[in-house]
């Protein structure tokens, strides 16, 4: 039985919860090669492993046997150009599902910024050019890697064809078609990285992560670049969330899957700086939609802990009860009460690339 | 023929051992090893056909460039293709 799987820089970590509710490893798979990305199906329990090999380039793998084995299906690749400077898939950075109006449906985001689409369960794939047609697709700009990347995918599990995503950077953008058209849906935020006249360019905003309410997916929840932001609108606008405690930088945040008023953000000192505050790990946590937040510091470490959690470093269940988060130090995290006490892992695990909630199959 | 050896690390994609191939130039030996073994393809190759930056490619004791791919190979050249360390 597998509760999450963590994605590593060497190699995909299988864990589950014990009897007293410590986590533990409980199977390795891909080791010693670099897994970006890992998201199981609950449609049909499938679990999907990217992999970006150092001389080789990126593939994608799936297990349709719990994770006992995997074998290596297609990955999503750029259309064939004569043009010398066409794009290549560098990175497979966010695999989603569809929903049950769509089976074998499969979203993919990667760097260099392209949009894929499957359905049938990742055996071929097509890349939806349009996103790369958008007003302001010029702008773009890589944050963090060379070229701009799609991060996040939150697919409407009632309409499959409804989609936003995040880019960074590139903003966020919603398709309604399954990605033949799309809106930018940056209402409120803002770019301090860019000159002051360019700050609300929607094209150049830098959203960090992006998650939704599984229930109610009009919640969303960002890690922005230059803050913390809510959107009870389904995206049409977003709220800066001020007077957070701790910081307001960071890249990972996880929505309650069925409460939209609660998420929860794991904070770093800033921009220039990405370890955590004072050295002292902590996890914030709203219950009201964000009006307050609480600091969640029990069973984490607070000395000389310099961890940074990706984007995709954490995942929650389908209750919201159990958490896990993976730091670039290997540290892993769980807690089995919602974020309020947290359990250390005692491994020493590669730097974390994702995490994923593997439904307990 | 040309004689072309793939890095251990490929032999789940790759053929086993030594492969003779005919062909006259550098891109031609591979696309007929491809034509045998697909899913080799994008692990020398990208989608835009273009040498993976961190493969390396000898023909006859010399590292060839990712612009020399349609090189004019000799009929007995030896091929191997390999990881760079530059990708380690």
């Amino acid at each position: 039985m597998t509760d999450f799987y963590a994605a590593t820089r060497k190699g995909l970590f299988g864990l589950a919860f014990d009897r007293s509710h410590a986590l533990c490893v409980t199977s390795t798979h891909f080791l010693g090669e670099p897994v970006t990305q890992v998201m199981c199906d609950p449609r049909d329990g499938a679990i999907y492993a990217a992999l970006r090999l150092g001389h080789f380039g990126p593939k994608l793998h799936r297990s349709d046997d719990g994770g006992k084995s995997f074998a290596e299906i297609a990955a999503p690749a750029f259309p064939k150009s004569e043009d010398e400077k066409a794009p290549g898939v560098d990175t497979l950075w966010a695999l989603a599902a569809g929903g049950k109006d769509a089976p074998g449906r499969l979203y993919c985001g990667t760097i260099p910024a392209g949009f894929f689409v499957s359905d049938d369960r990742g055996a071929s794939w097509r890349h939806l050019a349009a996103l790369d047609r958008v007003p302001g697709r010029e702008k773009w700009f890589g944050g963090g890697y060379d070229h701009p990347g799609i991060h996040s995918l939150v697919v409407d599990q009632k309409d499959s064809a409804h989609v936003l995503i995040g880019v960074s950077c590139g903003g966020v953008w919603e398709t309604h078609d399954g990605g033949q058209s799309w809106a930018l849906r940056t209402n409120g935020l803002f770019a301090s990285y860019m000159p002051p006249e360019q700050a609300d360019d929607g094209a150049t905003q830098d959203p960090h992560a992006i998650a939704a309410c599984a229930a109610d997916p009009g919640h969303l929840w960002m890690q922005h670049h230059n803050g913390m932001f809510h959107s009870g609108d389904g995206a049409k606008t977003w709220r800066h969330l001020k007077d957070v405690p701790v910081s307001d930088f960071g890249f990972l945040v996880l929505a309650h899957p069925r409460d939209p008023k609660t998420a929860w953000f794991v904070p770093a000192v800033s921009d220039e700086k990405r370890y955590a505050v004072d050295g002292a790990l902590c996890v914030t946590k709203t219950v009201d939609g964000a009006q307050h937040f609480s600091v969640k510091r029990a069973g984490l470490p607070q000395a000389h802990a310099y961890d940074l959690f990706y984007r995709h470093g954490g995942a929650v269940d389908a209750t919201g009860t159990r958490l896990v988060i993976g730091s670039t130090t290997g540290g892993i995290f769980s807690s089995a009460d919602g974020g309020e006490t947290w359990r250390e892992l005692p491994a020493r695990l590669p730097p974390v690339y994702a995490m994923a909630y593997g439904g307990g199959r | 023929m040309a004689r072309l050896h793939f890095a251990s690390r490929l032999r789940h994609v790759a053929p086993p051992g030594t492969t003779h191939v005919s062909a006259s130039t550098l891109r031609e030996a591979l696309d007929g090893v491809f034509a045998h073994h697909a899913a080799l393809r994008s692990y020398v190759v990208d989608e835009q056909a273009r040498l993976r930056k961190h493969v390396a490619i000898f023909v006859d004791g010399r590292r060839i460039d990712a612009s020399e791919l349609d090189i004019v190979i000799g009929a007995d050249a030896d091929i191997y293709v390999m990881q760079a360390l530059s990708g380690g």
